[in-house]
């Protein structure tokens, strides 16, 4: 355990030194043998749930994450996955702008979660990577993305709790399948 | 000590005139000063009216209906102590700079240490003072001049308008021992008790304030209690006065002027930097910050524009320089998303920039913890920069609040300001769906369709039964075959503000639908139609 803290600890003067490290970025449980979060990395997930999941265990760990081009954010589920809304930047329509808008976000926050609304070029990818990097950032792409660490998606989603006029909506059991640049691994993941 | 006591009478009156004048558009002065009858009611009941009113048969504590068949073009207007504090301020301030350590008694009446011989004698500072009223506006006043408090404010209750009644010194207890005991229902810290005094007096036999002093200390004690004995004391004439006197609030506004005018936000906001620093300092030499600032911004004369800014903690002035920025620009139009060329640009020269503190509060109350808000001001400064290039209104910050609809329960407001209004989160809100929130929240719902199996679209009857199993839907394009559903959960809400039935959405109720690709939507449906609120993506 305090071998762990000593490791963290010279990671993070590493990182204020400025090395080029790559920290890991605390993670909600539901993820927890999926995948790992690193700072510098841009991840793609395909549903919205998931999205905040990854954003949850940084603001659960007392980071700021930010939301851009999302304009239907969900705050109560955004709150029930465990993200502090105090330490919550929300830009619903960056418009035009949205590429300097994330940059800049990318600039402050921890995790900031880009919706984007068209297709992105790769050279626009690559200026946001190389600011992701130089700012200890990590990017979630709730879309397309030209080159990411990991993508994540949902697949086999399951809903309890409904039957036909009955009941409602409680839990939901889905597999989240990890492309890592073409190894895959799935899990099966419980969400309340 | 010689007290000069100025009374305006009946003046929640006169300041329920002002504000009527002001809110339609006249003047205030003359509308106090014109002999229209008005009163000010309270419960239904007629609180204080004016000499007009009164030489019309209108009576404190008389019925409303009562009053109006008296005088038929009686002025109503509602009680509002607040309303009557802040047109005596002006009142306050105009006797304060002709002689300090006003205390305010309460409004519409205010004490001051006589001026002994500076204007003149006493008679003179209080014609003095009647001229200086009469100017702002203040036509009904009257002054009283005596050893204490009381006897002060007895003689002033005596005096002709903008006249004043002076008791020479040693001869209050003469003065007052010839008033009768009426008086005392009016005094300023009697209310009820002195009401019933002045009841109980009368009945005993006592009809003046003579009568009552020539009874002992003891027996008056005994029989009056402590008010009574504090009416005893008065009456000799031997009452203590203590003057609150206030301190004049301090200008904290602060305001710069640009000679030429400036064209560019960039070069105002240049400019006003050192005015914002010493508005901060200001405020922090009397251990306060500002919460919320009023900036004015004028051109050719004119305040062209004002807006009120919340901070969520409290300004710097880095952060009221951004305020201006946004302010001046936020005039133009398509300022959310402005090309950069023309960035920058304002209306009209900016001639002066007035910073007006609306709330402060003390400094400790705001104060950074012991390891600072270092990251905090770093995002801070990031979102500016946000800010500074999309549009203020932006950025937002997600709010929860209590509501029934999923799109009620959430609220934005702009990054850098107070969430206000907002309904409470602690209230049960029956109707509300529980289990896990949809992360999609639809700002406005999408068009949906629902079909049973025979492709007709489902509808709820109106004892709250569907009309056919959900078999499809289709949200954007595709139809997608129904896995399983849940509902309908009617929706009763605000049926009363439509009058007309056919006018509001009429009866609604809610789905959860879950399609076979896993996908789960919280649906609504309406008499004249589906729609789409939220998507549990």
């Amino acid at each position: 355990m305090s071998a762990q803290v000593v490791e963290l600890l010279q990671r993070q003067i590493e990182s204020l030194q400025g090395a080029p490290t790559r920290l890991t970025v605390p993670l909600h449980p539901a993820f927890d043998g999926l995948v790992q979060l690193r700072t510098g990395a841009s991840y793609a997930v395909d549903s919205a749930s998931l999205a905040l999941g990854l954003a949850a265990g940084a603001s659960q760990a007392g980071e700021w994450v930010g939301f851009a081009g999302w304009e239907d954010f969900g705050a109560e589920a955004a709150t029930q996955w465990g993200i502090d809304l105090r330490r919550t930047v929300l830009v619903p329509e960056p418009g035009e702008l949205w590429l300097e808008v994330t940059a800049a976000l990318v600039d402050v926050l921890k995790v900031v979660v880009l919706k984007p609304r068209t297709w992105v070029d790769a050279k626009s990818a690559s200026i946001l990577d190389a600011r992701l990097r130089a700012r200890s950032s990590t990017l979630v792409v709730w879309g397309e993305w030209p080159r990411v660490e990991a993508r994540l998606s949902a697949e086999r989603v399951v809903w309890d709790g409904v039957d036909h006029g009955r009941g409602r909506l409680r839990r939901r059991a889905l597999k989240v399948a990890v492309d890592r640049g073409g190894r895959r691994s799935a899990r099966d993941v419980l969400l309340p | 000590m010689r007290v000069l006591v100025a009374w305006c009478p009946d003046w929640s009156v006169t300041a329920g005139l002002f504000e009527l004048a002001e809110t339609d558009g006249g003047d205030g002065a003359a509308r106090a000063a014109s002999d229209q009858p008005a009163a000010v009611l309270s419960g239904n009941m007629v609180e204080v009216c004016n000499a007009a009113a009164r030489a019309e048969g209108v009576r404190r504590g008389q019925r409303r209906r009562d009053a109006q068949s008296k005088c038929p073009d009686l002025v109503l207007l509602g009680a509002n102590p607040e309303r009557d504090a802040r047109y005596f301020e002006p009142v306050l301030a105009t006797v304060e700079e002709l002689r300090p350590g006003v205390a305010p008694i309460r409004p519409g009446l205010l004490a001051v240490p006589a001026p002994g011989r500076y204007f003149g004698g006493e008679s003179h500072a209080a014609a003095l003072l009647a001229q200086h009223l009469v100017e702002a506006g203040i036509w009904d006043c009257r002054f009283g001049v005596a050893d204490d408090l009381f006897t002060a404010e007895q003689a002033a209750r005596q005096a002709p308008v903008q006249d004043c009644v002076v008791v020479d010194p040693g001869t209050s207890a003469g003065f007052v021992q010839r008033l009768p005991v009426t008086v005392l229902a009016d005094i300023t810290d009697g209310g009820a008790e002195g009401r019933e005094l002045a009841d109980l007096l009368r009945r005993l036999g006592l009809t003046t304030l003579g009568d009552f002093a020539r009874l002992s200390a003891g027996e008056v004690s005994n029989r009056f209690g402590s008010f009574g004995l504090s009416v005893w004391q008065r009456a000799h004439g031997a009452a203590p006065t203590r003057l609150g006197s206030r301190t004049p609030p301090p200008e904290l506004a602060c305001e710069i002027g640009f000679e030429p005018p400036l064209e560019s936000a960039e070069a105002v906001c240049f400019s006003v930097r050192t005015t914002t620093e010493r508005f901060v300092r200001g405020l922090a030499e009397r251990q306060l910050v500002a919460v919320a600032v009023r900036i004015e911004a004028e051109a050719d004369g004119v305040v062209t524009s004002a807006r009120t800014w919340l901070h969520p903690r409290c300004f710097t002035s880095r952060d009221l320089v951004d305020r201006v920025h946004w302010q001046l620009q936020a005039g133009l139009p398509n300022s959310g998303l402005r090309s950069r060329q023309d960035a920058g640009a304002v209306r009209a020269p900016i001639e002066r920039v007035r910073f007006l503190p609306e709330t402060v509060e003390p400094a400790a109350d705001h104060a950074d913890g012991l390891w600072g808000g270092g990251a905090d001001e770093q995002v801070t400064r990031g979102v500016a920069r946000i800010q500074a290039m999309i549009g203020f209104d932006a950025v937002r910050a997600p709010v929860l609040q209590g509501g029934r609809s999923v799109a009620d329960r959430q609220a934005t407001v702009p990054w850098g300001e107070r969430p206000v209004g907002l309904r409470p989160l602690d209230r049960p809100w029956p109707g509300r769906i529980p289990g896990p929130a949809p992360a999609r929240v639809f700002p406005s719902p999408l068009p949906a369709d629902v079909v049973d199996e025979g492709g007709r679209t489902v509808a709820v009857t109106e004892r709250g039964a569907v009309t056919g199993e959900p078999w499809r839907y289709r949200i954007e394009s595709a139809w997608t075959p129904v896995a399983s559903w849940a509902g309908p959960w009617p929706v009763d809400d605000a049926w009363w503000l439509h009058t007309d039935p056919g006018e509001g959405r009429g009866r609604s109720a809610r789905f959860q639908v879950v399609g076979v690709d896993g996908r789960a939507w919280l649906l609504v449906w309406h008499r004249d139609g589906w729609e789409v609120e939220a998507g549990y993506d």
